[in-house]
């Protein structure tokens, strides 16, 4: 499976795969933070806050062609990293392949499940499940047909 | 100071959670159980459970004396004088719907029901949404600037249109005292009724409720050393007999037919279903255990364990106190860090503490913050969870800054 890992994503298990101390797990995760992609002032806005975080977080997800572009922002610095660490996995994927993607077992692959489990507010998972949501509601609106173009999903009420 | 505490080891989960290399110090969220309850508990399941007030047999009448006499507990820890003015809910959240349900013939439209601005959500979102259902309007008091509803302002406040007056006697996330008998005599000049969040306030002393003088006085019994899904809510005789019934079903009821029915008067009248049985048989011997216990001792290791807590956090660079916390616990922020760093290097650490708005959004707003690390205490906590805690703070704050 390993072998069909985007080069980021390859990367970000070399990194991970052998931190054992929860310091240099935090230290690596803080320094991945620093590598996302800044959003505009205009994006950090109410169509892109994703709810239910601890702090706040924003996505801002793009269709390309027949994959997607995601970049995101946190104020947390390590969920900053965690981010970026869901981006290196999911970004430039095709849709269908994004849809059935377990992403609890990439984290769990990169030693950080517990960052996913039920109790944590940080974030994550209200990421992810937004993730779903945008790519669902894609999925109905071009009914699985890829290639509709660019387009700039906000989820409705947001 | 060594900061021991003599009643670490009558709480079984002390010794578990330090063997899972956790510190426990969100004791305002939930409490641990002493063993007392764990006994309790087991002995009520183990001895034949059986259903309260509806059967002839021993099991039966067992468990309703059980059940009972924790009521008489109560009124009797806090001041009651009689048992009739204590009634079972499955929590303190659900004291404060079935008051904002049980008084709400009592409010009408322009009419004015007051909180203050540090209320939990708990005893805030029900007088909101009965301020809505009935087209009456939500006054909201002010906070000086240790954190203290200010009195002053209560009194231009609480006026001839107030129904209700619902505040808390101590602060989830400040952690004062409110000057809840003050505000309770401004309602009762004014003809309001007066209710007390007791939530956090009855796990530090069970104070005397008639001499406090509120109509109704609410809390959980899982804060309190007790069983979840047990609340207590206390009301003066005729504070009771000016609610409604709210939920209806078992028990409560007096004569039914068809199409009407005739209600129990309080306790019964409010406890529509079975109750938590074993619930309140344990929280019975929670009181017992804390009823057991040497309260001046108990109350310097609590004023000791504070102190150490406070001394500490004052003395760390850029450190920020929400508040003066008289009590029990302390919230607090960093300079430059965000609070859901510092809270997920702390998990990382086994520190188990709170991070957020810890249920009430709006006093955060009003505060100009998006959240805050909370640090909770217990009789159980000792000097060395506090090291423990100092030791992984230090060290979450060099990885971040
Ligand atoms: C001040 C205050 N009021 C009310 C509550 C609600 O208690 P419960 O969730 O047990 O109903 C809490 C508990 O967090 C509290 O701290």
């Amino acid at each position: 499976m390993s072998d069909s890992l985007p080069a980021p994503a390859q990367a970000a298990l070399q990194a991970f795969a052998d931190q054992p101390g929860w310091e240099q797990r935090a230290r690596l995760l803080m320094q991945w933070g620093e590598r996302l992609e800044p959003l505009d002032v205009a994006e950090r806005d109410e169509r892109h806050r994703v709810r239910g975080c601890e702090s706040a977080v924003w996505l801002v997800a793009q269709r390309r062609g027949a994959g997607w572009q995601f970049r995101a922002a946190s104020e947390a610095r390590l969920l900053r990293g965690l981010l970026a660490l869901l981006l290196a996995r999911v970004d430039g994927l095709p849709a269908a392949e994004l849809a059935s993607l377990d992403l609890a077992d990439w984290f769990a692959r990169l030693g950080l499940s517990r960052q996913l489990s039920p109790s944590r507010s940080n974030g994550l998972n209200a990421v992810l499940a937004r993730m779903r949501a945008l790519i669902a509601e894609d999925g109905r609106a071009t009914d699985g047909s890829p290639g509709a173009g660019p387009s700039e999903n906000a989820p409705p009420g947001a | 100071m060594t900061l021991s505490s003599p009643w670490r080891t009558d709480f079984p989960a002390l010794a578990a959670l330090d063997a899972q290399g956790q510190t426990y110090l969100d004791n305002a969220a939930t409490a641990q159980k002493p063993r007392a309850v764990l006994k309790a508990l087991s002995a009520y399941y183990l001895n034949g459970a059986a259903n309260v007030h509806r059967a002839q047999h021993l099991p039966a009448d067992r468990a309703t004396r059980a059940f009972e006499a924790t009521r008489l507990g109560v009124a009797r820890a806090f001041g009651a004088a009689s048992p009739a003015q204590i009634v079972f809910t499955r929590g303190a959240t659900e004291a404060f719907n079935l008051l904002a349900y049980g008084l709400e013939r009592h409010v009408g439209a322009g009419d004015e029901i007051v909180v203050s601005a540090l209320e939990h959500h708990a005893n805030l979102l029900p007088w909101q949404q009965l301020a809505k259902r009935r087209g009456a309007q939500l006054v909201v008091l002010p906070l000086d600037d240790r954190g203290d509803i200010d009195l002053a302002a209560a009194a231009q406040r609480i006026g001839p249109r107030t129904r209700v007056l619902a505040v808390s006697q101590l602060s989830n996330v400040l952690g004062r005292w409110q000057p809840v008998a003050e505000l309770a005599a401004l309602a009762r000049r004014q003809g309001a009724f007066s209710v007390v969040d007791g939530a956090q306030g009855a796990v530090h002393g069970r104070h005397d409720l008639a001499a406090l003088g509120c109509d109704f006085y609410a809390f959980s019994s899982h804060k309190l050393f007790g069983p979840e899904g047990v609340g207590v809510l206390y009301g003066r005789e005729t504070a009771l007999a000016a609610l409604a019934p709210w939920q209806f079903g078992g028990e409560m009821v007096r004569e039914a037919d068809y199409q009407d029915a005739l209600f129990h008067d309080a306790p019964m009248g409010f406890e529509a279903g079975t109750p938590p049985v074993a619930g309140v048989i344990g929280l019975g011997a929670a009181l017992d255990y804390l009823n057991g216990l040497d309260a001046l001792a108990l109350a310097d290791h609590e004023a000791a364990l504070h102190a150490a807590l406070l001394t500490g956090l004052a003395g760390r660079d850029g450190i920020r106190l929400l508040g003066e916390p008289h009590t029990a616990l302390a919230c607090f922020r960093v300079d430059g860090v965000h609070h859901a760093d510092l809270a997920h290097l702390l998990g990382e650490q086994g520190i188990a503490i709170r991070a957020g708005s810890h249920c009430a959004m709006p006093l955060y707003r009003r505060l100009g913050l998006d959240g805050a690390i909370r640090v909770s205490l217990a009789p159980y906590t000792d000097g060395d969870d506090l090291q423990r805690f100092f030791q992984a703070l230090d060290r979450a704050l060099e990885l971040l800054r």
